[in-house]
């Protein structure tokens, strides 16, 4: 038992840890549900607390104790064990009708944010990333980018959610519960983060080999600040400054890799791998497996089933010259 | 009394075992084999037609791509449109698995691009046996049940087809109607 107990602590505090937390209430929903769960702690606590402590009082209580027979007992307490009993329904009438009304409105007031929500962003779920489109007005204002959701706080925002192949999960515990991604359907979440920082998001439901490395970096950020993020993100590739540079260039528009990846300013427009146009802004690679780093992405260029076995980008086997050219110009991707 | 009953569980157990031993047929080989140098003289001896072919997994990553590379923009789901239909018995270039994979790494005359260096040998080789898979070529338990687009055929692990082409090229020749 005790055992038991020492391998289940770890578990539960496991939850607490702040980037990734259903506890965190970070978001409208998550500040919502933390409330409503507290109330059904409490209610449900105090139910628990009573039914303990009649048990307890039955038990001690002794049959006819300082009388003589059990007829002469039982008369005298009537009047008192139903009193008990009608207060006792009367608890749990009332209880069940506060936690009835508790849940409703929770769920009401969901459904009611989700209504009017200013940002429209889709998130498109692959074998093992996340295709991310803020969508706007006209396609010059609409930008892709991958792994990463940023969010201006207070902000609620609208997210599609598409899956590419299985059935995936979008769930980003700080904010909002989880929303299961469909292939063939059209689902949707709204998110409104009321803290800023940065969070992780995980896909919540199994999707293969890789669903472990499947996160989702997630930055709230001041209203003024995502505006600049997202300005920069609307602009296309930096052009390759350096001869080594300019090589990495040249081998990516004229080898695999464009064949699937796009940047944006440049011929490699492909839209089924994830968008590169400003890759080394990024925190991580590869749906939060690694962070952003030069050794990380040289590993990744080299032979990217090495770190994530079974992913879809197929491995090359580049010359060091060509691997030094490609690691520079997706390092100079700001 | 019980030792019949324990016969027939070890018997039952025995038999589990085996049914799982089965379920090693599949490995996924996510890099890619190493190639040999290529040419006519070595096809016999090559042992990736029959790996790829043989393999669902290499057939459902050839599906992947085959809606990747857009290869439906010209052979539609496999009926044929502007370019030849693949799930016929007929090739201009040859049906067996390598010369498939010439047509697509090559390319060939009025139309079809060369994907050389667009896409990795290894997936070159999954697209033909996808390719293949439309005529339900390979075999039976490898083939996808469904494919993705949508479609009236019915699935093509249990049609009736009967092969038109071996994989290799020896019996491409003969070319029976």
């Amino acid at each position: 038992m005790k055992r038991l107990l020492v391998f289940l602590a770890p578990m539960a505090l496991a939850a607490c840890d702040g980037i990734q937390s259903t506890t965190g209430g970070d978001g409208w929903h998550s500040e919502r549900f933390n409330s409503l769960f507290t109330l059904f702690m409490v209610v449900t606590g105090i139910a628990y607390v009573l039914v303990l402590a009649f048990l307890a009082a039955a038990m001690l209580r002794r049959r006819g104790e300082g009388r003589d027979g059990p007829g002469e007992s039982e008369a005298p307490d009537e009047g008192g064990v139903s009193r008990t009993l009608v207060g006792w329904i009367g608890f749990i009438a009332l209880g069940l009708t506060v936690l009835t009304l508790g849940s409703y409105f929770a769920d009401r007031g969901a459904a009611r944010a989700a209504a009017n929500s200013a940002l429209e962003i889709k998130v498109t779920a692959n074998q093992w990333w996340w295709d991310v489109e803020y969508v706007g007005a006209t396609p010059q204002a609409t930008m892709r980018t991958a792994n990463e959701l940023h969010l201006p706080v207070g902000v609620p925002a609208h997210i599609i959610l598409v899956s590419n192949d299985v059935i995936h999960s979008f769930w980003i515990p700080n904010l909002a519960g989880k929303q299961d991604m469909i292939p063939g359907r059209v689902l949707d979440a709204t998110l409104t983060p009321s803290h800023v920082g940065e969070y992780r998001g995980q896909c919540a439901e199994y999707c293969g080999i890789q669903h472990a490395h499947m996160a989702l970096d997630v930055k709230v950020e001041s209203r003024s600040d995502f505006l600049r993020w997202r300005a920069a993100q609307l602009l296309p590739a930096k052009p390759p400054a350096t001869p080594l540079q300019q090589a990495g260039y040249n081998y990516f528009m004229g080898r695999e890799c464009s064949a699937c990846h796009n940047i944006t300013g440049t011929s490699a427009n492909a839209q089924v791998a994830p968008d590169l146009t400003h890759l080394a802004s990024r925190k991580t690679i590869a749906a939060g497996t690694l962070p952003m780093t030069r050794g990380h992405l040289y590993g990744w260029v080299a032979d990217p089933q090495g770190p994530k076995p079974g992913n879809n980008m197929p491995y090359i086997g580049l010359e060091p010259a060509e691997l030094h050219a490609v690691v520079a110009y997706l390092e100079s991707l700001k | 009394m019980s030792s019949p009953f324990r016969a027939a569980e070890v018997l039952a157990l025995l038999a589990l075992a085996a049914g799982v031993a089965g379920c090693d047929r599949e490995t996924r080989d996510s890099r890619g084999k190493p190639l040999p140098e290529t040419g006519p003289s070595a096809d016999r001896l090559d042992p990736r037609p029959a790996a790829y072919e043989g393999n669902a997994f290499q057939i459902a990553q050839g599906q992947r791509y085959y809606a990747w590379m857009n290869c439906g923009g010209c052979h539609f789901h496999g009926g044929g449109g502007i370019g030849p239909p693949l799930m016929d018995s007929d090739w201009r270039y040859g049906g067996s698995m390598r010369q498939i994979v010439d047509t697509i790494l090559e390319g060939r005359p009025n139309g079809m691009p060369s994907f050389k260096n667009r896409i990795t040998e290894a997936q070159a080789w999954q697209l033909a046996a996808f390719v293949r898979s439309m005529s339900a070529q390979p075999r039976r338990d490898a083939l996808p049940s469904r494919g993705d687009e949508m479609s009236n055929r019915e699935p093509l692990s249990l049609s009736e087809q009967e092969p038109i082409l071996k994989t290799t090229p020896e019996s491409d020749q003969a070319k029976p109607r």
